[in-house]
């Protein structure tokens, strides 16, 4: 049997559970899916596990703080379907979804996607091989497993959360080989026009220099402007190389290294429906273009969280509020205006931030060249280099160069390639990534079986 | 490659992976386990047959594909591991029966 | 201006293929594609080099394509994943089996011996593991499949290497004749020209009421579906009678599965969008012709835009209207085998000015005779 709820909220992390208490205070009944088995999105993952007070204090207030709306989710009586997975959208908002191995089909009227983001790709040689992952999924490993690397880690790239991750392995009794920061020469300067309205989140700022001072009086060893890296080995991960701002090469021994390069929104649900996006210049990043409850040019679909361009955990909770409200007005029932206006208040408030947070970390550009031995589609299995010669061809965009490459055809549908080829057919064309743009995003959003879309053939449309 | 830190309070139990007997714990991904057990790997792919290991764990790199009882292609960090599973790691190609 | 012999209107294979051979037979040959080569119909087909149960209209041409497919590295420089393994359609009734029977017995009056009927035994021996349901087929043993894109990069390539000049990005916006020539205004400037090919597939009819020539046709938006790589174990391209369903697996190891059900599109948005309640029947189909890929997963679906006449035959013929202006489009879904011949049937009637046989069933005066019935 089809869904019959009227608003359909896809994820459970802060947006969509701050949607969903909203919702049901309002006197609604949505339907609430996502892909994980417990609630809490990545950055709350699996918050309402009790923990040993160790692992506890080690992953922070901030982590712990999720378990109390974890809580108030679970209380609000919402209908809470974990583990499944949306999988298409039909214009008019028919949604495929999967559950247990079984599709089913929503037709709610208001669609919420807050499905957060995913860390940006950051390819370079080696990416690929066994020991090299993202900061993101050493920290998930953490939350979900209290599993750390089992010798001391090397970590590369640049953003808040290696620094964040780090503070945490190191209070969990891990240890850090090294910090190869990537940030490039200049950034800090760039960020200081954003550093007043910084200063109305300074408590956020405060937390991030007070880490990076303790775990440099811990003796982290940290590398500044690092470039040039490389992660070799044969069946796994052996060694790094990497150039610092001297100029010096350097080679280590390595077993696990950690990338990470900022977040980028999940856009794949919106793209899929040809929603409107706009070039973030300042997160060198799409996001869907949206109205002041976080409506898309779709109607009736609506985006929160970091999908609607990254903000952070407290912003998302204010936006999940605000497209409730939202969703409550188009569907007859007005939330009162004290309740909006504080739901505005503090998406101002935990915005504050984030410009100077951009520019502090900025996106490596399409100036920053991808060595031609770089895997770039992880799936298929193609390099920087037959991207380019490719797109030295086929000046159609990253679509036509999809088409002859198979770059994006694998089953991740260009999310790990995506902003790659974007950034190399920029430079090749001599055009913004802007003007580049994105792959269309062909269904279904994650793989499906046949025998699962067969089914609906077969009416056999259960749970 | 990964260890587990100390909780008592959490149920361990056996899986296996390739036949090999591995613990795991209450609450945790495949592939976390898979990042426990050497060689470390979730599969050789289907395209070059390069080792790969759970990459992003969070649903969007497909590189944690593996077999989990009898089930192909599974996406192993979505996936909560469960008592006496079966894991087989994937090399090359699917093979199906016909 | 630019003032070529030839200008193509349209990227697609057809517009390559008659592009390449008017080059090669030293015409001087400007082509011009609104967005890129392949971006429609060519860049999402399923490549099935078919003879098995086309139109007899079709089968002078299609034969002769076939024998170019065959040797096609010699036209275009790459084999262009074209493998032989061969086409068949199965059945599942002795009624089925009576129709189709007597379908080949007159093929081969005819004097067309591509199809054989096989049964049961032989047909499990060429696909093993066919659900038992199934009793027997026809079978055309030297008909395959290619590789869409593989086939787009080996056109353009031999296309450039003729001579043609490609001009991405360029649609066109103003047709006009000019004397013995015409004037084509685009995106990459003004044309003159003492020929034009309308190659334009699903805009075919829109380019040719430019010059007040009204041809009937709809769109079609036939949808495919692409699973995950398996170890290769099916070596012919498979449909069922009676049903939307074609079956193959590509050089990859994904199986490849389309025959025709349909998406909706949007032919001045140049889009097309997904039925997902009808890819469930062709997934269910697929299940039911091989119980064992149940469990594979889909990793993509598309489809692309075609156009499609009420015969369901293309349109390739000079103009009925306008001197100097020759059409190949509205292929109905089953153009890809024809590219080759197509092409050099093309290129010919522009040479001579008049239509081989072969295409003359595609004339474009057949939809405006009136002994034709509407």
């Amino acid at each position: 049997m089809n869904s019959r709820h009227d608003i359909l909220i896809v994820g459970a992390g802060p947006a969509g559970m701050a949607a969903a208490i909203e919702l049901r205070r309002l006197g609604f009944a949505p339907l609430v899916v996502d892909e994980q088995s417990a609630p809490g999105g990545q950055i709350w993952r699996d918050v309402e596990r009790p923990r040993p007070d160790a692992l506890r204090n080690a992953l922070g207030p901030d982590y712990a703080a999720g378990a109390e709306v974890a809580g108030q989710f679970r209380a609000s009586g919402v209908d809470y379907r974990p583990g499944t997975r949306m999988w298409h959208i039909e214009p008019g908002l028919r949604v495929f979804l999967s559950q247990a191995g079984k599709a089913f089909v929503a037709e709610p009227k208001a669609l919420l996607l807050a499905t957060g983001a995913q860390e940006r790709p950051a390819p370079i040689p080696g990416w690929t091989l066994p020991g090299v992952l993202t900061v993101g999924a050493a920290q998930i490993l953490m939350k979900g497993s209290g599993q750390i690397p089992e010798r001391p880690v090397w970590i590369a790239g640049s953003g808040p959360l290696p620094i964040l991750y780090m503070r945490q392995l190191v209070a969990a009794g891990g240890q850090v080989a090294g910090y190869l920061d990537t940030t490039p020469r200049g950034a800090a300067l760039r960020a200081l026009p954003h550093l007043r309205s910084a200063l109305r989140g300074w408590a956020d700022l405060r937390k991030g220099l007070a880490w990076m001072r303790a775990l440099k009086a811990g003796g982290l060893h940290i590398e500044k402007h690092v470039t040039d890296l490389v992660a070799t080995g044969t069946e796994r991960l052996e060694a790094l190389s990497y150039r610092t701002a001297d100029g010096k090469a350097h080679r280590v021994e390595a077993e696990v290294l950690l990338l990470h390069e900022g977040v980028v929104p999940s856009i794949h649900g919106t793209l899929s429906v040809d929603c409107a996006h706009v070039w973030d210049e300042a997160q060198a990043a799409l996001r869907p273009a949206l109205d002041d409850w976080g409506m898309t040019s779709v109607e009736g679909l609506y985006v929160a969280g970091d999908g609607a361009g990254i903000a952070g955990v407290r912003a998302a909770l204010a936006r999940g509020r605000l497209a409730a409200q939202g969703i409550a007005a188009r569907l007859g029932r007005e939330a009162g205006a004290a309740e909006v206006a504080g739901a505005r208040a503090e998406l101002r408030a935990a915005s504050a931030s984030r410009g100077f947070l951009d520019a502090v970390f900025p996106a490596p550009g399409s100036s920053v060249e991808i060595p031609d031995d770089t895997i770039v589609c992880r799936c298929e299995e193609l390099t920087a280099g037959e991207i380019r010669a490719a797109a030295r061809i086929h000046r159609g965009g990253p679509n036509q160069v999809k088409a002859v490459t198979r770059c994006g055809m694998g089953p991740c549908q260009g999310r790990q390639c995506g902003y790659t080829v974007n950034r190399i057919l920029a430079s090749a064309y001599g055009q913004s990534q802007a003007d580049v743009g994105f792959f269309r995003i062909r269904p279904p959003l994650k793989p499906v079986t046949l025998q699962e879309l067969a089914a609906l053939d077969e009416g056999r449309e259960a749970p | 490659m990964f260890k587990q830190l100390a909780d008592p309070a959490r149920r361990s139990f056996s899986v296996f992976i390739d036949g090999a007997e591995v613990s795991a714990r209450d609450g945790e991904t495949v592939a976390a386990v898979i990042l426990r057990a050497p060689p470390h790997i979730a599969r050789h792919t289907p395209v070059k047959e390069t080792p790969r290991a759970p990459f992003c764990l969070m649903g969007v790199c497909f590189d944690c594909l593996a077999t989990v009882d009898g089930e192909t292609s599974v996406q192993t960090c979505l996936v909560e591991v469960q008592p006496g599973m079966k894991i087989e790691r994937p090399v090359g190609k699917l093979r199906i029966t016909l | 201006m630019t003032t070529p012999d030839v200008l193509i209107i349209g990227g697609g294979l057809h517009g390559l293929s008659a592009a390449l051979h008017l080059a090669r037979g030293g015409a001087t040959v400007s082509l011009l594609e609104r967005r890129f080569v392949g971006r429609h119909a060519s860049g999402a087909s399923a490549a099935g080099v078919r003879t098995l149960g086309r139109n007899p209209l079709e089968l002078p041409l299609s034969m002769g394509a076939m024998q170019m497919w065959h040797s096609i590295s010699d036209l275009v420089g790459d084999d262009c994943g074209f493998v032989a393994q061969g086409q068949l359609r199965v059945y599942e009734t002795d009624t089925q089996a009576d129709r189709e029977l007597a379908r080949v017995a007159a093929l081969r009056a005819a004097g067309h011996e591509n199809e054989v009927m096989i049964d049961q035994q032989t047909l499990r021996g060429l696909v093993p593991g066919i659900n038992d349901k199934f009793i027997g087929a026809c079978y055309a043993p030297t008909d395959g499949a290619a590789d869409p894109h593989r086939t787009l990069v080996a056109f353009r390539a031999a296309a450039q290497q003729a001579g043609v000049q490609l001009h991405e990005g360029s649609g066109v916006s103003a047709l006009s004749r000019d004397g013995s020539r015409w004037t084509i205004d685009s995106e990459a400037g003004r044309f003159s020209a003492a020929s034009v090919i309308n190659a334009s597939g699903a805009w075919g009819a829109r380019v040719a009421s430019l010059v007040g020539e009204e041809i009937p046709m709809a769109a079609k938006a036939s949808m495919m579906m692409v699973t995950e790589r398996i170890e290769a174990m099916i070596r012919p391209v498979v449909s069922i009678v009676g049903r939307s369903l074609s079956f193959k697996q590509s050089s990859q190891g994904t199986l490849v599965l389309g025959g025709g059900i349909q998406g909706r599109y949007d032919l001045d948005r140049e889009e097309t969008t997904l039925d997902f309640r009808a890819l469930a029947a062709g997934a269910s189909a697929a299940c039911e012709l091989m119980p064992a890929v149940r469990g594979l997963r889909i990793n993509r679906c598309w489809s692309g835009l075609e156009g499609k006449t009420p015969d369901l035959l293309p349109v390739i013929g000079p103009s009925t209207v306008a001197a100097g202006l020759y059409h190949v489009f509205g292929f109905s879904g089953h153009g890809f085998q024809l590219v080759p011949a197509a092409g050099a049937a093309v290129a010919e009637m522009v040479a001579t000015g008049r239509p081989p046989a072969t295409l003359s069933p595609f004339s474009a005066a057949r939809f405006t005779t009136r002994d034709v019935a509407a």
